[in-house]
């Protein structure tokens, strides 16, 4: 498949989860039970993208010794779990990185 | 009742606070589209097509994995698979809505513009009220067009030692902020974590976000089971 249809694909999949949310989907759809599972799903989700970009190195095999990335994520958690603020855990991650990588 | 205009502006006053994290996500994704090797032209037709960012990262990170296309597209399903609990919520403001309209602001539908305007919509009646939310959708779509521009710009200019592809992890920690707070919560982020990076060399076609996804929400299920019959 060529870049440009798997952008249009992608695209397409993306508008269609958004049309049917509001043209599609009502309130009666989901019971109590399904709702509480699809609360879930950012959690069920995120972490596959966020582990990997952590602990597996370039060469795609997990690196745990010698691996800033661990101890900045750590970091930038526990900024995000205090400030409850995006733009603070993301800039505190990549300041920790930084400092692990340029300084110590 | 307010005018059309008056709506539309108060949708933008209302989103600006929430552009502020955008800004950063918009020039990650910029930069690294162009570093994974997509064309400037690629990249930007990404930002207009797709105008999802959660979407459009993972596209980028299983791209450069080098997965195949389905379980590109079916990934990026799955990631868009969390607003359908908002369509509960949104569908119920915008049930009297003309389908032509469903059809505009279906494509502005973002996470930011539906966090404001979901308040806006509850305490407004008015037919217009849905002007509010295409001024926030609106909004983030400049931002997201401008700073996606700039990353490709800026993309050649930042070297490559920075390590910016760290900002990806770090910009979807920052979307779990809220959930870390809660144990159930980070039991499922930790059994889904686990099952990516040990199955990302076992996992056939690099369909490990998809099957990490699913053993989370299994984890979920069984979790929140129990919790029941306490």
């Amino acid at each position: 498949m060529s870049n440009w249809a798997l952008i249009l694909y992608c695209g397409l999949i993306t508008y269609l989860t958004r049309f049917s949310m509001i043209a599609l989907i009502k309130k009666e759809m989901f019971n109590d039970r399904i709702r509480e599972i699809l609360s879930f799903v950012p959690s069920a989700i995120f972490p596959a993208i966020i582990f990997p970009a952590i602990f597996i190195n370039d060469i795609g095999l997990i690196e745990i010794d010698d691996n800033p990335k661990i101890l900045a994520a750590i970091i930038a958690m526990f900024i995000g779990i205090f400030s409850r603020s995006i733009i603070a855990t993301i800039f505190s991650g990549l300041a920790s990185y930084w400092f692990l990588i340029f300084v110590v | 009742m307010k005018s059309n205009l008056k709506v539309f502006l108060k949708g933008i006053i209302d989103v600006s606070p929430l552009m502020i994290p955008v800004v950063p996500f918009g020039l990650i994704f910029g930069v690294l589209a162009i570093d994974v090797g997509f064309t400037p032209i690629e990249t930007m037709a990404m930002s207009l097509i797709i105008f999802g960012g959660a979407s459009q990262i993972v596209l980028l990170q299983l791209f450069s994995g080098g997965a195949s296309s389905l379980v590109i597209i079916s990934s990026v399903g799955a990631v868009n698979s969390r607003h359908l609990l908002y369509g509960a919520v949104v569908s119920e403001h915008l049930s009297d809505l003309k389908l032509i309209w469903k059809i505009i602001i279906s494509y502005f539908l973002i996470d930011q513009a539906f966090a404001i305007s979901n308040e806006y919509l509850k305490k407004n009646k008015d037919h217009n009220r849905y002007f509010h939310l295409v001024g926030g959708g609106a909004t983030c779509w400049v931002i997201w067009q401008s700073t996606t521009f700039l990353g490709i710009i800026l993309g050649a200019a930042i070297p490559e030692k920075l390590g910016l592809s760290f900002a990806v992890p770090l910009t979807f920690l920052a979307l779990l902020v809220n959930d870390f707070r809660k144990f159930i919560n980070v039991i499922v982020i930790i059994i889904s974590g686990l099952v990516a990076t040990f199955g990302y060399n076992y996992i056939p076609f690099k369909a490990y976000v998809i099957v990490a996804a699913l053993a989370g929400l299994f984890t979920a299920m069984i979790l929140t089971r129990k919790n029941k019959k306490v």
